[in-house]
């Protein structure tokens, strides 16, 4: 087997999942320069809402094709989340939208904390198991192995973010969202209610967020209340080595994060004689996070340095 | 008939009173200047009445209708533009998508491309650059595209914040040359100035204001013959 080849296929897999997880923390950002801590739960709840209603499905006993079974369990999810971006915008962050931006950010952990315990009451603390209802299949490719999970994680990834620039550089709507990012005031007095476009932010990365708690469950076959934090910190770096603010640059960010850890993890064990093994996996995604915070804050394609919480 | 109504006006920005109470009326296809030096309170009082500050106290109406501390993306909607100081371009954005976005209330969607192209005709000079990002344009093309970009939402009424500013004589001829032509095809304005002189040379009526209150008003011409104008803010 091709080791280089089957790490970049898992790479590229897990930094699609990045990269639509790491959209939300940009798109907030560009808007609010808040860093919304709470996005990586949001993903986290996207995969439990999904298991909750796959399990309510398997225990009714309905004779339904698997596939549209998690269909179901992926709507669910958006419609929850989506709820939940709105919410916690209406309630946590927009109280706050002119006082020092620590007591948002403050808020924003605090946020995220609720929702984990939140999760953990519904769910409790035990891991919850993907069922089997996805026939998997493998092909063989190159030396390496891609699974159809794979193929359709990485082209719902592609479809969505293409959808995503496309909404931003080409319609109304993404015209407003730029103009509100670049000045809240003026946009306003070009007509654009602020708050709506605001709300319309969170709403759009909640639901990307949901559509990639489910993809993360369904790869790795599992879910947790805790899943949250390590996902969102490891797409907030990778929106931070892309650019914080700048959506392709999150895009980017999610798909070399997940590269680069992947090889990583496939090559330290030869690297070090054995010494450190591939669970030193997420030290890359760190590791990644601090050079750029030395050598290139503003990341690969950011514009501005970031300089504020 | 009258577009614009203030009745004792007041406006604190920062814990400071900066607007005291004043009277102030724009009447339907008037060009009306408010002059007065730094900090007078003039940017304050043209922010408050197209809904970026609330008043603190007094009426504001608008073509009969109160609109005191009224949002601006509403104010947009009912016919009120407004230029900002700094001309407020969105430097990421093309100039075509600065224009568009000055359309963001219209559904028309040929009258937009016609009234786009229109803008193009009266400045060319905007025309020649629509796909550049706003960002690059010189100080001149910027605020010729901040005022067709308030245009584009086809206003009753259109607010002006110091549209000379820091730009070359030249231009400033220019910007004002534009004023004046709106003003003629039957826009209702109303110009913050600090170039007293041709604020009032283009206008019908003038207001002085100084310190939070406003301590003249006169149709234009008396203004300008006014001693004391003179003194203060002509240079004579």
């Amino acid at each position: 087997m091709d080791i280089l080849t089957q790490q970049l296929i898992n790479g590229l897999v897990l930094g699609s999942i990045y990269a639509l997880v790491a959209l939300g923390y940009t798109m907030v950002y560009g808007i609010l320069e808040l860093i919304n801590f709470a996005h990586g739960e949001v993903t986290m709840f996207g995969a439990m809402i999904c298991l909750a209603v796959i399990g309510a499905f398997a225990g009714s006993g309905a004779d339904m094709h698997g596939a549209i079974i998690v269909l179901f369990g992926l709507l669910a999810a958006i419609a929850v989340c989506v709820g939940l971006g709105f919410v916690i915008e209406r309630v946590a962050y927009r109280p706050l939208r002119r006082a020092p931006r620590l007591a948002a950010l403050i808020t924003a952990i605090g946020v995220s904390i609720v929702l984990q315990n939140l999760a953990m009451l519904i769910w409790g603390k035990q891991y919850i198991s993907f069922p089997p209802l996805l026939p998997l299949v493998r092909y063989e490719f190159g030396g390496a192995v891609i699974t159809n999970l794979q193929i359709f994680i990485m082209i719902l990834s592609c479809l969505l973010m293409a959808g995503l620039l496309l909404l931003i550089k080409r319609t109304r709507l993404g015209r407003a969202m730029r103009a509100t990012a670049q000045a809240q005031d003026i946009a306003g007095l070009m007509g654009i209610n602020v708050n709506t476009i605001i709300s319309l932010t969170f709403i759009i990365g909640a639901a990307l967020a949901a559509i990639a708690g489910v993809m993360v469950s369904a790869y790795y076959g599992l879910a947790h209340y805790y899943m949250g934090f390590m996902l969102g910190l490891k797409a907030f770096t990778a929106a931070v080595l892309g650019g914080i603010g700048n959506i392709a640059g999150a895009m980017l960010g999610g798909l070399l994060l997940g590269v680069i850890e992947s090889l990583g993890a496939g090559y330290i064990g030869t690297l070090t004689g054995g010494f450190l093994g591939s669970h030193y996996q997420d030290v890359f995604a760190f590791f990644v996070l601090i050079l750029v915070l030395v050598i290139r804050p503003s990341g690969l394609l950011g514009e501005r340095v970031v300089e504020r919480a | 008939m009258s577009s614009l109504e203030a009745r004792g006006l007041e406006v604190s920005y920062g814990g400071i009173r900066a607007v005291k109470g004043i009277d102030l009326t724009v009447r339907s296809g008037e060009l009306v200047c408010l002059i007065g030096a730094n900090g007078a309170g003039k940017t304050t009082t043209l922010k408050s009445l197209c809904g970026m500050l609330a008043p603190s106290h007094g009426e504001v109406l608008y073509e009969g209708v109160p609109i005191a501390g009224r949002p601006s993306y509403e104010l947009v909607r009912r016919g009120i533009s407004m230029v900002p100081e700094g001309r407020g371009i969105f430097g990421r954005l093309t100039l075509e998508e600065n224009l568009r976005i000055g359309a963001y209330t219209r559904r028309d969607h040929a009258a937009i491309r016609a009234d786009l192209e229109r803008l193009y005709e009266l400045f060319p000079r905007l025309a020649e650059r629509r796909a550049q990002q706003a960002g690059t344009l010189s100080g001149g093309e910027q605020q010729m595209l901040a005022i067709g970009r308030a245009l584009m939402s086809r206003p009753r009424l259109l607010l002006l914040d110091e549209p000379s500013m820091g730009l070359a004589p030249m231009l400033v001829q220019k910007i004002f040359e534009t004023i004046r032509r709106i003003a003629e095809e039957g826009m209702t304005l109303l110009l913050v100035e600090q170039n007293a002189r041709l604020a009032l040379e283009v206008s019908h009526r003038g207001y002085v204001m100084e310190s939070g209150n406003i301590v003249l008003a006169d149709s234009a011409k008396a203004l300008l013959k006014d001693p004391k104008v003179q003194h203060a803010y002509l240079g004579g």
